[in-house]
């Protein structure tokens, strides 16, 4: 073995211990008899999950709530996304591509949560918040591809238009949309999948949805209806796997 | 020629039409649902709070034992995401070398090990899919609950869910390798881990290290997020900046929180380019 | 400037940003309503020519102008005005795959239309006779509502030339418009663009590779070779001699459209071209 071989071995080996002095953990402390009778006490107490019909009935609300808060975020993302990708492709000059792509990457690299934890200072508590962050965050996502799509697509078509005396915007309405348009849609479609299950946790800081259910339960201490809502949305996600599985099947051409 | 007289109509008018609708449909009870209400955004007491709260975003939040408060929290969140990783690679090693089935002595020939092996490999491979099916947030709150508000909620979430990750990943790489050494090993009669660590290990282990370095460097960011949930580090010091509604040191700890982003991509795009 | 004129160049030079020259003095008018082949090896500049009077490209040098017009000193509706009365058909039809025939054809006439009878067509195809028309014209009639990544090449090129039918302009411009089109269909829409400019009364411009096509079709036939004209002259007096000279760097034998030699009579006096 090479020196550097033992180097790539001891030093995250030595990082870990030092992570674990810095923290001053105790993985000991964890597996004494009393700690682990505790854990397996409040282990227990999450069972069995509340199904009385009154909190299902709440817990379809939830869902419904956060499949709202997914859908209608993406939506808005999409729209501000294609606002924003127009001057990020360099249409509207140098000046502009340079801020519209500040613009985006400042909306990417901020986590949903991050944002919804501003969105609730901003909008208030409830899933008006977490649409505002969805929207913020999938917008520079899907902003920077858009942007990267319409950079990318070829010129020709709206060109021609132009030459036949078409204005610009119509010029870009048949030239250039038809190629963008279909990508947009697919790629706000995958924004939407992963967004619900965003949309189920982003309720943790208080913004709507599932999440916000969760956060109630355990922070009462009711652990039953917390299991509930945690199956609700292992149920909800596992739904939308399988769906969007089977759409991408029947949509493969 | 002869039906002229035939007015052609778009076939797919109809089609559209009913895509619109349909969308309409779905949209508009969304909106309810989320209570959308832009008017909420101006609602004078929203507009005055959140007005205030963003003009003390500048300047930068700049004063001594502020930037060693977040210099010290900057350092716990990168300890969660390292504790955390190696909490996970504990748990992920021993679940993948079970639910390798190609690493399976039982396979090889009929025995009486056959059906042992089907009892393990499908719990270990539940297990697995439970702990990466929770989200970590989720993981987090929970362990908050019981551990209490600090890191070690956050390293033991960490561990549960990037442990369920890393295990299904690990022995999905060391499946899609060469596994022709280890079967050679294993009918020769060596036992289940020799034939893993000289007839799969090395070479699998540039492309297990690439991948642990990349989850170590999710965890960083899962880490500060974590924290929104009181499991310390980053996270939670920008939580109480927020809920005091001290802008100044919201945007330091957002730049601190950027900079840590890139410094980790940097560092794991280094880590995987040695270890090619 | 001469009047009646619908094209008319003096001294006309460009020069490519690359310093590559393509087209050196040219000078040369083409009344209203004439009908003109401009034949030449590849890279003589015939593509260059065409774009120049398409108004895509602007002359480095000399002075241009195109129905009466003089496009780059007018101002921007004028221009725009101007490139509606102009239509190109280009080599590779610039129509998006995705777009329907239907839509592509309409798209020819958006430089007449009010803006909001653009927006209209977008939603519902405002005109689909019209655009059944032209595309019957050319015989791809049954394509009307299919994609247009779902054509063949050659039904592509005859969509674009029937957008250009559909747009009605007073000066048809066509860059190799049949290249992908087989011999036989290359004569009816090479016929098909001569009755338009002959019914209209409008002025036809045509690149082509094909030398028959153009000795058979039009009455003005120009030989260019390294952006200079070199002959331009009636069909029955292009010479066997001058076709050998034109297209000596290439080949040895002008080119036609299933390349037989091509059987040129030494009197000049061949098959009688389309009366006007």
């Amino acid at each position: 073995m090479r020196f550097v071989h033992w180097l790539v071995i001891l030093v995250p080996a030595g990082l870990t211990w030092a992570s674990f002095a810095y923290l001053s953990l105790d993985l000991g402390q964890l597996f004494t008899a009393e700690a682990q009778k505790q854990m397996w006490q409040y282990a227990v107490s999450f069972f069995p999950p509340d199904v009385s019909s009154d909190y299902l009935a709440r817990i379809g609300a939830g869902t419904l709530e956060t499949i709202a808060i997914s859908a209608i975020g993406t939506a808005l993302a999409a729209l501000l996304g294609l606002i924003l990708a127009l001057p990020a492709a360099g249409r509207f000059g140098i000046v502009a591509r340079v801020i519209a792509r500040l613009a985006l990457n400042f909306l990417r690299s901020i986590p949903e949560l991050v944002w919804a934890a501003l969105m609730v200072i901003a909008a208030g508590l409830g899933p008006f918040a977490g649409t505002l962050a969805l929207a913020l965050h999938t917008a520079g996502v899907i902003g920077r591809l858009f942007a990267e799509t319409l950079e990318n697509t070829p010129p020709e078509p709206a060109q021609a238009l132009r030459l036949a005396g078409s204005r610009q915007a119509l010029a870009f309405l048949y030239g250039t949309m038809p190629n963008v348009v279909p990508q947009l849609v697919a790629y706000s479609l995958y924004r939407w999948e992963i967004n619900i299950r965003m949309a189920a946790i982003l309720g943790v800081v208080g913004a709507g949805g599932l999440g916000q259910m969760l956060y109630f339960s355990l922070s009462l201490f009711q652990q039953q209806q917390a299991l509930t809502v945690i199956i609700a949305m292992l149920v909800l996600v596992a739904i939308v796997d399988g769906a969007s599985a089977w759409l991408r099947q029947r949509l493969v051409d | 020629m002869n039906s002229v007289a035939a007015v052609t109509r778009d076939p797919a008018a109809l089609p559209r039409l009913a895509l619109t609708v349909l969308i309409i449909v779905l949209l508009w009870p969304g909106f309810r649902l989320t209570e959308f209400d832009v008017g909420m955004l101006f609602d004078p007491r929203n507009r005055e709070t959140m007005g205030k709260f963003v003009a003390t975003f500048f300047p930068l939040a700049s004063a001594p034992e502020f930037l060693r408060l977040v210099a010290k929290s900057t350092l716990e969140t990168l300890a969660i995401a390292t504790a955390g990783m190696a909490f996970a690679m504990l748990i992920a090693f021993p679940l993948s070398l079970v639910v390798t089935r190609t690493l399976s002595i039982s396979r090889i020939g009929p025995g009486p090990g056959v059906l042992t092996g089907r009892m393990l490999r499908l719990p270990a491979r539940f297990a697995l899919m439970f702990f990466r099916s929770i989200p970590e947030i989720v993981w987090a709150l929970v362990f908050v609950r019981a551990v209490g508000l600090g890191p070690a909620a956050g390293v033991l979430a960490i561990g549960i869910a990037y442990g369920g990750m890393l295990g299904k990943v690990y022995s999905e790489i060391l499946e899609s390798g060469d596994t022709r050494p280890a079967i050679a090993l294993l009918e020769t009669g060596c036992g289940r881990l020799g034939a893993f660590f000289y007839g799969m290990f090395p070479a699998a282990l540039p492309e297990l290290v690439s991948y642990t370095v990349y989850r170590w460097e999710c965890a960083v960011r899962a880490s500060v997020i974590m924290g929104f949930v009181g499991a310390g580090g980053l996270g939670q010091q920008m939580e109480l900046s927020m809920r005091m509604l001290n802008g100044g040191e919201v945007s330091t700890i957002l730049l601190t929180f950027l900079l840590l982003v890139v410094l980790a991509d940097a560092i794991s795009a280094f880590l995987r380019k040695v270890t090619q | 400037m001469a009047k009646d004129m619908s094209i008319s160049l003096s001294e006309v030079s460009l020069v490519y940003p690359n310093g590559l020259p393509a087209i050196n003095r040219v000078s040369c008018e083409i009344g209203n309503g004439e009908r003109v082949a401009i034949i030449g090896p590849s890279g003589a500049g015939k593509t260059t020519l065409l774009r120049m009077l398409a108004t895509a490209l602007r002359p480095s040098a000399g002075a241009l102008t195109v129905l009466e017009v003089s496009p780059w000193h007018v101002g921007r509706n004028a221009l725009r005005r101007l490139r509606s009365r102009i239509g190109m058909v280009h080599q590779s039809p610039p129509i998006p795959p995705r777009q329907r025939a239907v839509t592509a054809v309409l798209a020819g006439r958006l430089g007449r239309w009010p803006w909001w009878k653009g927006l209209l067509s977008l939603i519902y195809p405002v005109d689909i006779q019209g655009a059944e028309q032209m595309l019957a014209r050319m015989e791809v009639a049954d394509k009307l509502f299919e994609r247009c990544d779902r054509l063949s090449g050659g039904q592509l090129q005859r969509v674009g030339v029937a957008r250009v039918l559909y747009q009605q302009p007073d000066l048809i411009l066509t860059d190799e418009p049949v290249s992908a089109v087989d011999p036989a269909l290359s004569n009816r829409v090479i016929g098909e663009l001569n009755r338009e400019a002959v019914e209209r009364g409008v002025t036809l411009v045509a690149s082509l590779h094909a030398v028959d096509l153009a000795l058979h079709w039009f009455p003005r036939i120009i030989g260019i070779k390294s952006g200079e004209v070199v002959f331009d002259l009636p069909p029955v007096r292009v010479t066997d001699d001058m076709l050998r000279e034109l297209y000596a760097s290439e080949l040895t034998y002008a080119p036609t459209q299933d390349n037989r030699p091509l059987a040129l009579n030494p009197t000049g006096i061949r098959r009688k071209p389309l009366c006007s």
